[in-house]
């Protein structure tokens, strides 16, 4: 994975509460076995609707999503995070993020980041009033700043490092192999297993 | 003395490799691992990419659910794309030894019916999958969560996930639930209480005589739709009915691996004393069936209720635009909603007892004219018992399509969706825009409510019907 530290760029304003991942990447497009070729249909059923932010040639070079609560709720589906990423955004705004789908992204170096409501409330209207305001998102300083102000936002502190560095978790993972190993050996006999 | 623990914090603290420390999450173990068709292929891929061997193949278990057809399974799977994402579960489970139901096996169905009825879902255990309603599983007092591909990779090649403590809410529920209300109208108050957001970062505990009250069948419906009310998991420590319920299922302890199981399994409670980091109180006893009205499961109101105006609702905005999409101006009368569908399926409810209830209140009468309705039970084993007691007779007779387990049309992946605007009684568990269908109408019910829908074309307060006392006595 790529690290992630500064994101420059565009906004797109998409203020909307609850958006699930079933309107992210309807389940017409959950059948391939590969993790490419999500980008094009992402939010394919709200394309239909001329209005939709995604349809304005304005916000063509937007790469980063500026919208409401709750985003990514429902589906674990990681087409989600996948189609969203590929489509070109880089950073996901919100006033927060379902527990599911912001881990699904972490796993992916799409950052989220999430704002005080009146902050992201304001960054829409920025966005909106303008559609070449530039934002930038510094993740090492976990601020973001725009002609809105500099907003400053909370992370963990380890889903912050294995973004920075671009670390693979698989990999950091087992580096505690002999802990794993260990644990094992105190597990009850009596727990089930699947091939009995 | 020990410090008083939640349940969650019992299941917890055992399945630490390594503790939160500084900024760091807890490596947690993970007991099961379940595994479908639409969410495991790229991490199969993953290994193979990075040549890493799947840790623990006798921890994980796979079966076909999202894409089946449900119709005859000895037929091929028309759509090539679903048949592709079929096949390539069928190589991987061979290459890596995973143990696979698939499709026209005698075990296969919803991964969360599986495990149940396999007896792999066990109390204070981890289960994971890759599919959000992994919550199902608290029911035994498991932690039981939904996860990505990713994760899905990460649990293949380590048996293990990385996990910031969630914080704990308990869900007190008192009284009793009348009869014709149901575990469904339970989570669905629930969630119109707490919201689709107030769950986040926690893990529920599901407390209190009207859950204690519930059969094992009804308290997976509950812990099921844990994640619509934006949770983790959802729990409900295990007791005398959790017992006798694994007790000689394929996969449950037997001996004196029983009796070690038991006296562990005893423990797996919320010990007097021990806090939660927030407490919603609910009073069963005034549930009434219940009718989601717009795009998502909070949205809901009582049977006897009406379709709320914006200006009425917590979010106007959002409530305008989910009228626009039901087809509704607000202020209807739910009972005066006529359904174009039925659908009794999906891992919130399509288990024998759904089936049973369902059935009671059909019972020779007909589908309202123009209705089409339809019943994929949740598993195989589930449409093989409901078959041998004769359900299905009941449902063919009046008019319902009897069909083979799979998903189904709570997610609409197989051939089984509602056209643009058909309105459904669904007892799936989200009402989505589009979830059944693109331009689909979804009302969240009871499969007693759905049946009386189905009977008269509309929604109807089933409690008026005697037949709801036959619907609660076959639960």
């Amino acid at each position: 994975m790529d690290p992630v530290t500064r994101i420059s760029g565009l906004m797109v304003p998409l203020w909307r509460a609850d958006i699930d991942t079933d309107q992210i990447m309807p389940k017409q497009h959950l059948k391939k076995v590969e993790r490419t070729g999500f980008g094009e249909v992402v939010f394919d059923d709200w394309r239909d609707d001329p209005d939709f932010v995604l349809n304005d040639e304005r916000y063509a070079q937007g790469n980063v999503l500026v919208t409401g609560p709750n985003f990514g709720s429902g589906s674990s589906r990681e087409h989600a995070p996948w189609g969203l990423q590929q489509y070109g955004f880089d950073a996901i705004i919100a006033p927060s993020f379902a527990d599911i789908f912001k881990t699904n992204c972490a796993k992916n170096g799409l950052l989220t980041v999430e704002l005080a409501q009146d902050e992201v409330e304001a960054l829409v209207s920025l966005a909106t009033d303008d559609p070449s305001a530039q934002v930038r998102i510094d993740l090492p300083e976990q601020s973001v700043e725009s002609a809105a102000g500099v907003f400053h936002f909370d992370i963990d502190q380890h889903t912050k490092h294995m973004l920075v560095h671009g670390l693979d978790p698989i990999a950091l993972t087992l580096q505690h192999r002999e802990a794993i190993t260990a644990y094992e050996a105190h597990r009850p006999a009596r727990m089930p297993v699947t091939n009995a | 003395m020990s410090t008083p623990r939640t349940l969650f914090e019992k299941v917890w603290d055992r399945h630490l490799v390594t503790a939160e420390e500084g900024g760091d999450p807890a490596l947690l173990y993970i007991d099961l691992h379940l595994v479908h068709e639409v969410t495991s292929p790229q991490a199969f891929d993953g290994l193979r990419l990075a040549e890493r061997p799947l840790r623990r193949p006798e921890l994980t278990l796979a079966t076909m659910d999202h894409n089946v057809p449900t119709t005859d399974p000895s037929l091929p799977v028309e759509d090539q794309l679903s048949a592709k994402q079929m096949d390539t579960l069928r190589a991987n489970c061979e290459e890596f030894g995973v143990r696979l139901l698939p499709r026209g096996s005698a075990n296969q169905g919803i991964v969360h019916m599986i495990g149940p009825e396999l007896g792999v879902t066990q109390p204070g255990m981890t289960v994971v999958c890759g599919d959000s309603h992994t919550s199902t599983h608290g029911a035994f007092g498991a932690l039981a969560f939904g996860i990505g591909t990713s994760e899905v990779e990460h649990v293949l090649a380590t048996q293990t996930l990385w996990q910031a403590r969630p914080r704990t809410m308990a869900i007190e529920v008192d009284g009793q639930l009348p009869v014709g209300v149901t575990a469904k109208d339970l989570i669905l108050n629930v969630i119109n209480e707490i919201g689709v957001e107030g769950g986040v970062g926690h893990v529920l505990e599901y407390r209190g005589e009207a859950v204690e009250s519930l059969s094992m069948e009804g308290r997976m419906t509950v812990c099921n739709m844990s994640i619509e009310g934006g949770a983790r998991a959802g729990m409900i420590a295990p007791d005398e009915t959790t017992f006798a319920w694994l007790k000689g299922r394929p996969h449950a302890p037997s001996g004196a691996h029983w009796d070690a199981a038991l006296e562990d399994w005893r423990q797996l409670h919320t010990d007097p004393g021990a806090t939660f980091d927030h407490v919603v109180h609910l009073d069963a006893s005034t549930f009434e069936p219940t009718v989601t009205w717009g795009t998502t499961p909070a949205q809901s109101t009582s049977v006897n209720g009406r379709v709320p105006h914006p200006e009425e609702t917590r979010d106007p905005d959002q409530a305008t635009r989910a009228l626009d999409y039901m087809g509704l101006e607000g202020g209807e009368a739910i009972t005066d909603l006529t359904v174009d569908r039925v659908f009794l399926g999906s891992c919130t409810n399509a288990r024998l007892s759904d089936l049973r209830a369902a059935a009671a209140i059909v019972a020779d009468r007909p589908v309202a004219d123009g209705v089409r309705a339809m019943v994929v039970p949740g598993s195989t084993l589930v449409k093989t018992q409901a078959e041998a007691e004769g359900l299905d007779e009941v449902f063919k007779a009046a008019g319902f399509e009897w069909r083979e387990a799979g998903c189904s049309m709570c997610l609409g992946m197989n051939p089984d969706v509602l056209a643009p605007g058909e309105r459904c009684a669904s007892t799936s568990n989200r009402n989505f825009e589009g979830r059944q269908g693109k331009g689909g109408r979804s009302h969240l019910v009871s499969p007693e409510m759905a049946a009386a829908a189905a009977v008269h074309g509309r929604f109807v307060d089933v409690r008026e019907d005697p037949r709801a006392a036959d619907a609660r006595a076959v639960r």
